[in-house]
């Protein structure tokens, strides 16, 4: 069903020209943060905008789209903006992995290794890796321009000082192309080393910030680190209560007032499909 | 007005230039690659490539520089009309497009600031065939190595010093057309 009260993809032609130009910007300067004239959405900041946005500049009829929410198809970030595009641009939409060309995606890279058709769009709240080190925008703007990034380290070092570790588990800061420091958005570390030498095209909206980023395919992606703590992707040390992955990030799921708890996959069409082949976690009826 | 300025449009805007979009981000992520391009129908001299990339692209938002044999009456009033983006010399230029010798020489357009690279102009450079072979590429999109025809090589290598600050290529022929990023090593 299509509602042809509004333009193909909702937007209005000469918006999706102005974020397509910040796209192909952001693809040329792997990393770097191109300003663009965010609209409002039907829906509030915080809710995926930016994503939305560059979802819609990106597709076509003929996409197939997916959207996920923490790696789940079926909650209700991830369910109203799969609505909102099969109203507003008659794709089609699927959780399947492998089908999707368009996956739209909040804090998580599915488990499937993606190909060389597909286009993963990140929602992002906060784009700038710096902005709790430093507030000013004037500021990160120079430092990053003047490649000056000692303050990200400062900050790592301090996590180690105080935890022993690099406790930052999260949105954890990358170097892209040995040049730009990189917020991967929310993703936990765990799929930080999925960004790099990706074979789909990667772009990055930030709605209310107004920034779009892009990792074109086969982009040098490296998280930060040091010498003697160097980086680890990092998982809880379970596997997955419904279909026994032992490779997969998994949620903590509290089952009752008595302490007990799951630990299950966070992606939720990586998991049904291996328990559609057969595979069974200890906590599977 | 003559009526090749009122026609050769996208019939249907938002999915020809969605459908269009899709080839100039495919070609600008992976420097090398020969996508197709369709939609729209420019008078000569300009491709239908560079025409479809005009139109989705370009508005008045961006000014548009026509170089050499481009800048002609048909074309200017067949953009005019179809995306009302205002024309200007190479130094102010968006978006610049023509022969690469008609475009020459590179240091004419803007190539961004340090604080904000992507302001910098984008040109389209036409030529008489696209193909897979001639200069060496590497970089990001590239999984290994593409090869690509190239007008020249010298000066793209001279761009791609400036990283991050630079010009971005798209080469149009006939209804293909290619994309050269600065981040692309050419040798």
């Amino acid at each position: 069903m299509t509602d042809q009260s509004y333009n193909f993809a909702y937007l209005d032609e000469q918006t999706k020209r102005m974020i397509r130009r910040a796209i192909l910007k952001g693809l040329a300067i792997p990393g770097y943060q191109v300003p663009f004239a965010s609209r409002e959405m039907p829906m509030p900041y915080g809710w995926g905008t930016g994503g939305v946005q560059v979802s819609a500049a990106v597709l076509t009829p003929e996409d197939c789209f997916k959207v996920i929410d923490q790696g789940a198809d079926d909650t209700t970030n991830a369910v109203s903006i799969r609505t909102f595009f099969e109203r507003t641009a008659r794709v089609e939409t699927t959780t399947a992995t492998a089908e999707a060309s368009v996956i739209q995606t909040r804090h998580r890279i599915p488990e499937e290794p993606l190909s060389k058709g597909q286009i993963v769009v990140y929602q992002v709240p906060i784009p700038e890796p710096l902005r709790f080190l430093e507030p000013r925008e004037s500021e990160t703007r120079k430092m990053h321009s003047l490649e000056e990034y000692g303050l990200m380290h400062v900050k790592l070092y301090e996590d180690i000082s105080r935890h022993g570790h690099i406790a930052t588990s999260y949105a954890y800061p990358v170097r892209v192309e040995g040049r730009y420091v990189m917020d991967p958005s929310p993703i936990p570390k765990f799929d930080n080393p999925k960004l790099g030498d990706m074979a789909a095209i990667q772009l990055f909206g930030a709605g209310r910030e107004q920034r779009i980023y892009a990792l074109p395919p086969y982009t040098q992606v490296v998280s930060l680190d040091f010498e003697d703590h160097p980086f680890e992707a990092s998982k809880a040390a379970h596997c997955c209560g419904l279909c026994g992955a032992q490779d997969s990030y998994l949620d903590e799921v509290i089952i009752d007032d008595a302490g007990g708890r799951m630990f299950v996959c966070s992606d939720t069409d990586y998991c049904e499909a291996r328990r559609a082949a057969g595979h069974k976690g200890k906590d599977a009826a | 007005m003559q009526a090749e300025t009122l026609s050769g449009g996208f019939a249907d805007p938002a999915v020809q230039s969605a459908h269009a979009f899709r080839s100039v981000m495919e070609a600008m992520a992976r420097p090398g690659t020969i996508q197709d391009i369709g939609g729209a129908a420019p008078p000569a001299p300009l491709s239908k490539a560079a025409g479809a990339v005009l139109l989705t692209l370009c508005d008045t938002e961006t000014p548009v520089y026509l170089a050499g044999e481009v800048d002609c009456d048909a074309v200017r009033a067949w953009l005019a009309f179809h995306s009302g983006a205002p024309l200007t010399g190479p130094s102010h230029s968006m978006f610049a497009v023509g022969s690469w010798e008609a475009l020459m020489p590179l240091s004419a357009y803007p190539i961004g600031t340090s604080e904000y690279p992507d302001r910098s102009a984008t040109l389209i450079v036409e030529q008489a065939k696209l193909a897979p072979s001639g200069a060496t590429l590497q970089g990001p999109g590239i999984k290994d190595y593409a090869y690509l025809s190239l007008p020249e090589t010298e000066a793209l290598q001279a761009n791609s010093a400036l990283f991050p600050l630079g010009l971005d290529f798209i080469f149009t022929s006939g209804n293909q057309l290619a994309a050269l990023p600065r981040t692309t090593q050419v040798s």
